[in-house]
């Protein structure tokens, strides 16, 4: 009777951080913001829309279905923090997306959304476990970029 | 293309301003749950954290071998004499006892100091199981948390620690519990995230529950570094969500996920 009850939370936002394993730090490459988006790729780095679309609903890496509703039928729960995505990509440039998904904090100071790509040495009281590394990968970054412009 | 994300920021900060003034109503965790945990937690029978409750009264009855003392020769058979308006007070300031006392800090310090044993651990097991059982004595009663005199500028304290951004995630305690409360993260309601109901059952977790180590699970959710059981910063984050909650009635034992 709880199982149902239970996947949901092992997969609630960082996946019960106890049972996640830090990958090895990559090293961090420096973004510019110009006008609210980021027009190079971060590390020059050429995104996978589809393995974009696997790392949005993957509960151990970008999660953005935590918060979002997205056009990914096959995952369950779905959040409704933040706003759903569907023509995410005909609102937005790549540059734009980039922005929001590397530091949602620059457009607006008050939100929930974690940055994903922020500089790693701003942040607070980061568990050990964490040190030094961001959310995600510039790799995985791109691909996420890259499947959200075509979310027409 | 510039005014848009100012825009956007504007709203944030009417948004932020205005789902602060809304919280000013507390709701507790109870009116996010579905129907069923409802029920588990109204049914003495069903709720499994009446455990606790039955393991506190042993440890509260309970005279140890070469011991003078024990809770019930000063609070009474069946903690008769504690009321459970004063139980409802806690956390309270105590200039005697340095301050900021929490009904865990209470319970040891009669535990060391009058019952002449070794102080327990913070988080110890003990511990909670006789807080939920003298919690459980005020269930129903309305929490009451001192706000002003002392205890203002601890209060202004603790507030300030909600409102900080920490972890990896960057989040303060009031993103969710306050900005997004009733909205869905992942599969889970977020609530207000009050205190009225601990120590809880956590059906997740399956096992009795206090208010700082929820609030650990919080920070390993946002992949902070914790706070140690009763440290400053864990004592003022519960004076604040306690207080935070006055009027609400005491629950213990609660049963969430
Ligand atoms: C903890 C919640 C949360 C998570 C996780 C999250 N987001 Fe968001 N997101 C939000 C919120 C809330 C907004 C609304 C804007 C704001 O708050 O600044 C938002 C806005 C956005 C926007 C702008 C949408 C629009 O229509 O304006 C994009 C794009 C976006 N998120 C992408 C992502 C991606 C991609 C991920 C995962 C890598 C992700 N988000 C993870 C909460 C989240
Ligand atoms: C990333 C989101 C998030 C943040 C940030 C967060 N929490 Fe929570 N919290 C949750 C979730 C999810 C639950 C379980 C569902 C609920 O009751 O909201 C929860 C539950 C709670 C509960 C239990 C409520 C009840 O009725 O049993 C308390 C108390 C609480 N949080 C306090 C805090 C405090 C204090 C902070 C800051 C240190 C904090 N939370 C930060 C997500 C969060």
């Amino acid at each position: 009777m709880f199982l149902p009850r239970l996947l949901p939370m092992l997969a609630l936002l960082t996946s019960g951080a106890a049972h996640v394993v830090a990958g090895p730090a990559t090293a961090y490459c420096q973004w510019q913001s110009v006008d609210f988006a980021i027009a190079a790729p971060l590390c020059g780095l050429q995104g996978d829309a589809l393995r974009g679309r696997a790392i949005a609903a993957d509960g151990h890496a970008g999660n953005c279905i935590a918060c979002h509703q997205m056009p990914i039928p096959e995952a369950d729960f779905h959040g409704t923090v933040g706003p759903p995505l569907h023509g995410v990509g005909g609102r937005y440039t790549a540059a734009q997306l980039r922005l929001r998904i590397v530091d949602e904090q620059a457009v607006n100071p008050m939100t929930i959304m974690p940055g994903f790509y922020r500089d790693p040495a701003r942040a607070n009281r980061i568990a050990d476990d964490w040190f030094g590394r961001t959310m995600l990968t510039a790799q995985q970054v791109e691909d996420l970029v890259a499947y959200l412009v075509t979310l027409k | 293309m510039r005014a848009k994300p100012f825009f956007a920021a504007l709203v944030g900060i009417a948004v932020w301003l205005f789902t602060g003034l809304a919280s000013a109503e507390p709701l507790s965790g109870y009116t996010f749950l579905d129907p069923s945990t409802q029920a588990m937690q109204d049914d003495d029978f069903e709720n499994p954290g009446m455990v606790a409750v039955d393991r506190g009264e042993t440890l509260f009855h309970e005279l140890r071998e070469a011991e003078e003392y024990r809770c019930s020769d000063c609070h009474g058979d069946g903690a008769d004499g504690l009321e459970p308006a004063g139980i409802a007070r806690y956390p309270v300031y105590n200039a005697g006892l340095g301050g900021l006392v929490t009904l865990q800090k209470q319970i040891n310090h009669c535990w060391e100091i009058h019952m002449d044993r070794f102080p327990l651990l913070p988080g110890d097991g003990q511990l909670i199981a006789l807080g939920t059982y003298v919690r459980h004595k005020a269930k129903g009663e309305p929490v009451n948390v001192q706000t002003d005199g002392d205890m203002a500028p601890l209060l202004a304290h603790g507030e300030a620690l909600y409102n900080t951004r920490f972890g990896q995630l960057d989040l303060a305690c009031r993103h969710c519990h306050v900005q997004h409360q009733g909205q869905r993260l992942r599969g889970q309601t977020l609530s207000q995230g009050q205190a009225n109901g601990f120590p809880e059952y956590r059906l997740g977790r399956g096992r009795i529950t206090s208010f700082q180590q929820r609030l650990t699970e919080c920070f390993v959710s946002f992949r902070a570094e914790p706070f140690d059981y009763g440290s400053e910063e864990y004592d003022l984050l519960e004076l604040y969500v306690t207080a935070r909650g006055n009027g609400l009635p005491i629950e213990t034992p609660a049963v969430r996920f």
